[in-house]
């Protein structure tokens, strides 16, 4: 089943005929919930940036942060874990995987090659900070075995890129790239970051003219979030301006034009990407798929089981070298619960999430009613979709209210 | 104990002026208690009274005083509460004492309550003690305290005793004073039994506790007892006093206070204000009793869950076991569903049972602005009792709407008379007299429509005399006002539990403010909510929560559905305190918004 629709029909290299499938198709969304993919957390970042509250080693604070040390434990994490696979996508995630060596990086390829399997075009992806490009990234990462790179660009304009902490220039993201595209990545994706209350209207159109102007197939754009205990969030309490929704919501209605006149087509409230060029491991945990986790606060999602690992490194390294399971708590899911979960995932897709099980009980109720009466949410063929994406939270809320009913 | 050697008496004070730190004074000079234990003997049991630092229900506590003329005394303190909304109580409660002491903060001088209360104990006749408390602050002016009070009580300055009870200064002079200058009991021994039911209330493990004043007779355990208003005839139980712990002592003679106990489950056989005779040997005569508190403001209480009616109306039955004033009658909102009308004697009596509903019956409720009790007459020549403003007949067949009125008393610093004087006009107050009680601090008498009292008043009052003036208020009479009915509207539908009655010249100033405010109060929902407020059919304001734009977060952490959906479900838990209105989700506080809009 999972063979029968691949996100990447792309034509050329795939060997999976030349029509590329749309990121927001229905059927794709369908076929994305039964692949298999992991993620990967390489936590070292040079320093913390104002917004973020991730599970991330501050290498501008802690002295003598060991990478070694760290990819070791990934390896024998992997190694440890159950049978699973063979792995539709690899995600390399942080923190910032750039600060690790392709070699590094490599390495743990191979253990999960060798663990799982990989599929003949498993998309193996990885963040990458335009400051860590250099002339030979590229072909590094394509020899260890990269398809797909995400640049965290953030923004064009240098003093937003101030104000979020970002030390690399816009040109460092141009030529990141340019070089990313002739080293042969089948796909790039560039992250970029809006609503800043520094942020002007112009400013955003000129950060997304620039980056739709770039040799890209895949772009994720967020929303400025205040996460608690951060510095922004401290600056905030402090009396700074907060992002505003109303502000935020018309930026991505900028976006959402000017991208889609670009032809990305929108498959998730934050992603975009042109025909065939679909994130595997997105789709995949946005559609309740399968996946696993390795490395400091890693989630899992298997078997009706959710996982999460140590979010403190020492824990994290003590427990994987005494050859235990680094996890700090799971969380079983009933049959109900998990149907209920994947409707709520799978509000956030363009494709929407099946319009059976869950999704029914909720069309009946009178939230529902009252979604459908207002619009909001539609019901397309025998799919559920959100009609205003940056709602969707509030749509979710709706759903969890029912289901609490039902208990 | 020889009446001649019993003394009972109140401490009148206003808030928070050392009422129970000098009863904590008195307690221990007399050794009825450790320094210790003190406080949390002393203070009722009741968790809200604590924290609120207010006394609701009265209470007597005895100690015994060994005098400089070398005789032992008895005497009862009988506690009173410190609330207008309670004032009745007070009134009670100075039944069953020959004296009262005046006590008045130094830094303060007398307040508004203070006064209404000095008042009521002159015309029962009790001999008042003025005491100035507090000497020991550095801001304490006790020269002229005590001539206010002197102006008051008539009297000399030298009479005035001046006390710390903090520091215990001069509280050996007053038991001495308390000794020497109030009378004491004059009832008669031997005659037939006659003790009054100054308060009752309900204990779960005892039934109803009621507190007595023996006037004639005595009254011992296994006695039977006949309530002369209500014809009940019960048995004696149990009979004693507190020291403040309770003591069974059996019997009290006349002249003593002290509770009894018949195993009576039902708070309505032993009425506050009743006199307790011998079944056998009844008196003839009953003691003067009392009015029955009348309430003055009703306000809806409904449940967020419907469900949970009958729960409501259980608690209210059980709260009623110890607040007979409380009244209410089942009610049906289209907006908020079943519910019941309740009456209570003020704001504070309000927020107070419905505070004790939510804590203690863990209810979650919603309140409607409160309103005071209007009367219609029709065109038919007819009149019907307005106790929701959604009830009031159509304007068709009105001929006139009557409101209650209140002799209202503020006594202020003198530099805020003319502040006070702007706000009691807008509030449609009418002047009556004014007194200084001495160069710097007057006494303001008013007439004003109890509505305006119960809703921004006294905050408005306190906020522009920064807090220095203080009020009292009692019922005066009805009267035909030029009143209209302002509803409120969400998208385009009427919510009943928002309509309001207020004065024609106003309706449009606060139909305005109301809109206002609901616009602050509603959150942002899915869509446009538009809110209108109209007399009858004219729409005279308009504003409108726009919908809200973007309500989700960028990312999935990862991948931890777990924390996202937990997040999501925290804050669904928040909107539950929410009512659903139509297709609108109503915070709770939006109920009462009517309170909180001032006046511009
Ligand atoms: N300095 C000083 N403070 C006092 C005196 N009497 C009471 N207080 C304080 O005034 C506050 C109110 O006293 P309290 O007895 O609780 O007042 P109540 O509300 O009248 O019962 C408390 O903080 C007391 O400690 C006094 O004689 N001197
Ligand atoms: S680089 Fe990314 S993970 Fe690291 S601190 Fe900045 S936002 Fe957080």
């Amino acid at each position: 089943m999972s063979d029968t629709v691949r996100p990447m029909s792309t034509g050329e290299d795939d060997g999976f005929g030349s029509s590329s499938l749309r990121a927001n198709d229905a059927d794709l969304a369908d076929a994305a919930h039964l692949w298999k993919s992991a993620y990967v957390h390489i936590p070292f970042c040079a320093h913390r940036c104002p917004y973020c509250d991730f599970a991330i080693v501050d290498e501008s604070v802690e002295a003598n942060v060991d990478h070694r040390r760290y990819v070791d434990a990934l390896v024998r994490e992997i190694e440890m874990e159950d049978p699973f696979g063979p792995l539709d996508a690899v995600n390399f995630g942080g923190g910032t995987p750039s600060l690790l060596s392709s070699e590094q990086l490599g390495e743990i390829i191979e253990a999960l090659r060798r663990r799982f399997g990989f599929r003949a075009h498993t998309e193996v992806s990885l963040e990458v900070n335009p400051e860590d490009w250099s002339t030979d990234t590229g072909g590094n990462l394509r020899s260890v075995g990269f398809t797909r790179v995400s640049i965290g660009a953030q923004s064009f304009d240098e003093q937003i890129m101030g104000v979020l902490s970002r030390r690399h220039s816009a040109d460092a993201t141009t030529e990141a790239v340019h070089s990313a595209r002739v080293s042969g990545f089948r796909t790039i994706s560039l992250d970029l970051i809006y609503g800043h209350p520094r942020e002007t209207s112009a400013s955003w159109a000129g950060s997304v003219d620039r980056a739709l102007d770039l040799p890209i197939d895949h772009i994720s754009t967020y929303a400025l979030t205040v996460e608690r205990g951060t510095a922004l969030s401290r600056e905030i309490l402090a009396g700074a301006t907060p992002p505003d929704g109303d502000v935020q919501a018309e930026r991505y209605e900028t976006f959402c034009e000017r991208s889609s006149t670009a032809g990305f087509d929108r498959y998730e409230v934050s992603n975009h990407a042109r025909p065939g060029h679909a994130c595997v491991y997105n789709l995949s945990t946005w559609t309740h798929g399968e996946y696993l986790g390795f490395g400091l606060g890693a989630h899992d999602h298997r078997w009706g089981v959710r996982s999460r690992n140590h979010h403190r490194l020492d824990r994290y390294l003590e427990d994987v070298e005494a050859g235990i399971r680094p996890r700090l708590g799971t969380e079983h899911l009933d049959a109900d619960s998990q149907d209920r979960d994947r409707f709520m995932l799978g509000l956030r897709l363009a494709a929407g999430t099946p319009a059976s099980g869950f999704a029914t009980t909720f069309l009946d109720s009178p939230e529902g009613t009252r979604l459908l009466d207002h619009g909001l949410i539609i019901v397309e063929g025998d799919r559920v979709v959100v009609t205003q994406p940056m709602l969707t939270d509030a749509v979710a809320r709706e759903a969890l209210s029912v289901s609490s009913y039902d208990c | 104990m020889d009446q001649s050697r019993i003394r009972n008496f109140s401490i009148i004070a206003h808030i928070d002026h050392g009422k129970s730190t000098l009863a904590d004074r008195l307690l221990e000079r007399t050794g009825a208690i450790s320094e210790r234990d003190m406080r949390a003997q002393l203070l009722d049991e009741m968790d809200l009274e604590r924290e609120r630092g207010i006394t609701i229900k009265a209470n007597a506590v005895r100690i015994d005083y060994t005098a400089q003329d070398g005789l032992e005394y008895e005497f009862n303190i009988i506690d009173t509460p410190g609330h207008v909304d309670f004032s009745y109580e007070v009134s009670r409660s100075l039944e069953a004492c020959e004296g009262a002491l005046l006590l008045v903060d130094a830094s303060q001088g007398v307040e508004a309550q203070t006064l209404a209360n000095a008042y009521m104990a002159i015309e029962s006749g009790l001999e008042i003690i003025p005491v100035v408390n507090k000497i020991d602050l550095p801001a304490a002016d006790p020269d002229r305290v005590a001539e206010e009070l002197v102006g008051i009580l008539g009297g000399d300055v030298e009479d005035v005793i001046r006390v710390s009870a903090k520091s215990g200064i001069g509280v050996d002079e007053l038991l001495e004073e308390i000794v020497t200058s109030l009378p004491p009991p004059e009832g008669e021994p031997d005659a037939s039994l006659r003790a009054l039911v100054f308060d009752s209330y309900y204990d779960t493990y005892r039934g109803v506790v009621a507190l007595v004043r023996v006037v004639d007779g005595s009254l011992s355990e296994g006695d039977d007892i006949r309530l002369m208003a209500s014809g009940e005839d019960l048995v004696v139980d149990e009979v004693g006093v507190r020291r403040p712990s309770i003591e069974r002592t059996k019997r009290l003679g006349s002249g003593e206070a002290g509770y009894v106990i018949t195993g009576v489950k039902d708070i309505d056989l032993i009425r506050v204000g009743d006199t307790v005779t011998h079944a056998a040997d009844p008196a003839t005569d009953a003691l003067a009793g009392y009015d029955e508190p009348k309430p003055m403001v009703y306000s809806g209480l409904f449940p967020t869950d419907g469900d949970d009616f009958e729960r409501l109306r259980e608690a209210l039955d059980k709260l009623r076991l110890n607040d007979s004033s409380l009244l209410y009658a089942p009610e049906t909102s289209r907006a908020l569903g079943f519910g019941f009308r309740v009456g209570f004697l003020g704001l504070l009596h309000m927020e107070i049972v419905r505070e004790r509903l939510e804590r203690e019956y863990d209810l979650d409720l919603v309140a409607t602005a409160p309103s005071v009790e209007y009367v219609a007459n029709l065109t038919d020549g007819s009149s019907v009792i307005v106790q929701s403003p959604q009830d009031l007949p159509d304007a068709g067949v009105r001929a006139s709407i009557e409101e209650p009125y209140v002799k209202v008393m503020i006594i202020t610093p003198a530099e805020y008379i003319g502040t006070v004087m702007e706000l009691v006009q807008t509030k449609r107050g009418e002047m009556g007299e004014m007194n200084y009680l001495s160069t710097e601090r007057v006494e303001l008498h008013y007439l004003m429509p109890l509505s305006e009292i119960v809703f921004d008043f006294f905050d408005l009052l306190k906020s522009r005399t920064r807090g220095y003036a203080s009020l009292d208020y009692e019922p005066d009479s009805y009267r035909e006002s030029d009143l209209v009915r302002v509803d409120i509207l969400l998208n385009s539908q009427p919510v009943d539990a928002f309509s309001t009655i207020v004065h024609r010249d106003r309706a449009t100033t606060y139909g305005r403010a109301m809109v206002k405010k609901l616009r602050e109060l509603i959150p942002r929902q899915l869509f446009d909510v538009p809110i209108q407020a109209a007399i009858g059919s004219r729409i005279i304001s308009r504003e409108t929560v726009k919908a809200k734009r973007k309500d989700v977060t960028a990312k999935c952490y990862g991948g931890d559905i777990t924390r996202k959906r937990k997040l999501l479900e925290r804050q669904k838990e928040g909107k539950k305190r929410m009512k659903m209105v139509g297709s609108v989700e109503v915070p709770q506080e939006a109920f009462v918004a009517a309170l909180k809009i001032g006046d511009e």
